[in-house]
């Protein structure tokens, strides 16, 4: 295998195969990246076993062949040559090591023969569509928040997405939660999706497939089965396992009946809980929130570092309110809202609050209020 | 009565302590006088010369009396009313918890200026060891104490008891003889003549059970516990008995041992026949969580990381572990954690010890602060477990159990 490529396109494939490359390195194939050469092509495949990811890019291919090599260190390597760099890369049979050249550089990596690296079974998909880049980006960007770490409820460990009726139409919806709060984003269904199985895609599945996000008008072919799911765009494919577990039925948890309504300015709301957040305890966070007519009052008492207060001018009309939260989720769900104000719907100081943007209902928040 | 330095201009005692082996003991107790009742004073003035009373609140207990109050015969954890029955002009103060702690926390850093070895028994006692500080302060212990005391009523206006021996349970048993502002010394000659009237009773940790299980044989002061071999008291109290004939002979070998926080809170069980039997299992779960969390309660803490041991019937030892979003105190959520982790090892083996356990420990105020989405219910069951508490504590622990706990 011999091929050269432009140090800009190499870096960006290089890139994604190392983030994807298993850190632990138990089993030494795959913390390599598997480097295929064919036509005008080369191709770059990096996977955990959970994930996979190929990285298509241009190049001049004089010699078709594959190989595999540490992505960590080749990544290293492009990383720190020069910007426009022509980066020329060959193997050798014989001394089983792989040779990197740039203008006067030249690096020489061991290698592991590419039979032995574990290619994900192909699958078949029971439901096939496309989407807008922008779309998908809106759908995980403000629902990954609320992913749970708890390894005790693995089935929280990744974004819900699913049909879901709303209105008496279909949506694509991504729901997350990790018992504490929980987020709903719904999206137009995009033809073809209709019959897709509900998945939860895993936390770094969901950190990965950011990266294909970043053109709005991109179109990204998404591919479900019950087992798997898949994004692509022409230059890569992102295949990931779901995780196999049942995600909780949501829907009993979003508060119907909340009636007490608070409109806000999220970006004043947000900077005000940040600010008496300061003096908060470390472990709770807590932050109360005092409602009475067109007044807020956010206060923070911690008996070992202080106390602080801050009122804001809201739209406020009902009775007397005094609810508390943890100061990280309220800032969380603030910082999701971006067009209008930020709308909080309660019901006592002991029940899950409601928040959404506007009367927006295709973006949902719910967080669950701490005793202060 | 003469005026003069020698003398106490307070209360006309003599101020010099001279003892043959003043400059050679280390070990030190220093207990508050009057603690609660001392900072009242001194933060108001106006009871100054007025017999005070700490306590109060719910259980109506003296917390502690001024020397005023206890000369009426006032005594801690004394009912109120019988309290004031012997002294009705006594004012009697709610307890200000965070007073006391801020004054302790003073003196604790007067303490730890003298040496870095203090063991605090409780907000107004501790012991310290001030071996080898001779040279750091180019004065013996014996002086640097002196100070201690000095700058403890000069500068925070409460006073203090010193004793001065050669162990922690003579530096205790000091530190009372010339209480309030004294300061006392039991040196190695006069140990063992010292204690041989005194009664037993004075052996910190001797309550009323053991009290009386020494009455019964014929044992009311030191004299009489010379009387015994080691043997036979060992037979007679066990672990008890070794410490026993240990201190009859003013033998304490304990160290002072600088404040080691506790870390956290666990029990373990040991079953008579090894099991592998997953009902079982789950109720020693149950009641081990259940007895980890009473501790923490009793403690007023809680816990953010919950861990499950067990142990093979080879002994090998597993443990696992898992951390909340929260602290929490609450059986049932300790529980459940607990369970989500056995769930998670290998399931049909026989296991010989299971232990629960819980750390990173934080105030209780900070616990169970947050409910749970998901979980809609688990904010009825711990207000279930509250009210099983206050049940417990009116009727006693068996008065009401989970059926799991039996099994």
């Amino acid at each position: 295998m011999k091929f050269s490529i432009e140090r800009g396109a190499l870096l960006k494939a290089v890139a994604q195969a190392q983030s994807v490359v298993e850190r632990r390195n138990t089993i030494p194939i795959l913390a390599n990246v598997l480097i295929e050469a064919e036509g005008s092509d080369v191709q770059f495949r990096a996977t955990d076993l959970d994930i996979e990811v190929v990285d298509r890019a241009p190049a001049q291919v004089e010699r078709a062949g594959a190989t595999t090599v540490s992505a960590v260190t080749l990544n290293e390597i492009v990383r720190k040559l020069p910007d426009g760099a022509l980066v020329t890369l060959s193997d050798n049979a014989q001394s089983g090591r792989l040779t990197i050249e740039a203008g006067r550089s030249n690096f020489s990596l061991a290698t592991l023969p590419r039979e032995d690296f574990p290619v994900m079974a192909s699958s078949e998909y029971s439901a096939n569509f496309g989407a807008k880049a922008a779309v998908l980006r809106r759908l995980f960007d403000k629902s990954k928040f609320a992913i749970s770490t708890e390894e005790t409820r693995y089935y929280l460990n990744g974004v819900y997405m699913h049909v879901a009726e709303r209105d008496g139409g279909q949506v694509l919806r991504c729901v997350a939660t990790d018992g504490h709060r929980l987020a709903r984003i719904d999206a137009e269904l995009p033809p073809g999706a209709e019959a897709m199985p509900g998945v939860i895609v895993p936390r770094k599945t969901v950190g990965e497939l950011r990266k294909l996000l970043d053109e709005d008008d991109m179109e990204i072919a998404v591919s479900v089965s019950e087992t798997k799911v898949r994004f692509a765009t022409p230059a890569i494919t992102l295949t990931s396992k779901v995780i196999d577990g049942t995600f909780p039925d949501y829907t009993r948890v979003i508060p119907q009946g909340n009636t007490r309504r608070l409109e806000v300015d999220a970006a004043d709301f947000a900077k005000a809980v940040d600010r008496v957040a300061t003096v908060s305890s470390e472990r709770s966070r807590a932050v109360k929130m005092s409602l009475d007519e067109d007044r807020l009052v956010l206060s923070v008492n911690a008996p070992d570092s202080g106390a602080a207060e801050e009122e804001l001018a809201v739209a406020y009309g009902d009775e007397r309110l005094e609810i508390g939260f943890n100061a990280k989720y309220l800032l969380e769900i603030a910082s999701q809202v971006d067009r209008e104000n930020a709308v909080f719907l309660f019901n006592s100081s002991g029940d899950p609050t409601l928040m959404r943007e506007g009367n927006d209902e295709t973006a949902v928040y719910v967080v669950m209020p701490m005793r202060v | 009565m003469f005026e003069g330095p020698g003398r106490c201009p307070a209360c006309r005692r003599p101020r010099v302590v001279t003892h043959p082996e003043l400059f050679d003991l280390t070990i030190a107790h220093m207990d508050c006088d009057a603690f609660f009742a001392s900072v009242e004073k001194r933060d108001n003035p106006e009871l100054a010369d007025k017999p005070v009373i700490v306590g109060g609140g719910k259980r109506g207990v003296v917390s502690t009396a001024c020397y005023l109050a206890r000369i009426k015969g006032v005594r801690s954890a004394m009912p109120m009313f019988k309290a004031l029955q012997l002294c009705p002009d006594a004012v009697v103060v709610r307890p200000r918890g965070d007073a006391y702690a801020a004054a302790s926390r003073a003196i604790r850093a007067m303490m730890d200026e003298l040496t870095p070895v203090v063991e605090p028994l409780s907000l107004d006692e501790a012991f310290m060891d001030l071996s080898g500080t001779q040279r750091l302060h180019g004065a013996p212990p014996a002086v640097m104490l002196a100070k201690l005391v000095k700058r403890m009523k000069d500068e925070l206006g409460l006073t203090g008891s010193i004793g001065l021996s050669h162990n922690k349970f003579l530096a205790k048993v000091a530190s009372d003889l010339e209480k309030p502002r004294g300061f006392s010394v039991i040196g190695r000659a006069e140990t063992v003549d010292f204690l041989r009237p005194r009664p037993v009773g004075l052996i910190w940790g001797i309550g009323p059970a053991a009290q009386e299980s020494l009455d019964k044989a014929g044992i009311r002061t030191f004299e009489d516990l010379h009387r015994w071999e080691k043997q036979d008291l060992e037979d007679r109290f066990g672990g008890m008995g070794t410490r026993l004939w240990h201190l009859a002979r003013g033998e304490d070998a304990r160290r002072v041992s600088a404040n080691a926080p506790i870390k956290g809170i666990s029990n373990e069980t040991t079953f008579h026949e090894d099991t592998s039997d997953p009902d079982i299992l789950d109720g020693h779960i149950w009641r081990m969580a259940e007895k980890v969390s009473g501790r923490a309660k009793a403690k007023d803490t809680a816990g953010r990381i919950v861990t499950l041991k067990l142990k093979r019937a080879n002994h090998k030892q597993i443990t696992r572990r898992h951390s909340l979003h929260h602290p929490t105190q609450v059986a049932d959520t300790i529980y459940r954690t607990a369970r989500a982790l056995f769930d998670q090892v290998e399931q049909g083996q026989a296991y010989r010890l299971l232990g629960v356990g819980l750390s990173e420990l934080s105030p209780a105020s900070e616990a169970d602060r947050e409910g749970d989405l998901l979980d809609p219910d688990a904010a009825k069951r711990a207000e279930a477990e509250r009210a099983t508490d206050r049940i417990r504590a009116r009727f006693g622990s068996d008065a009401i159990m989970k059926g799991r706990a039996l099994r």
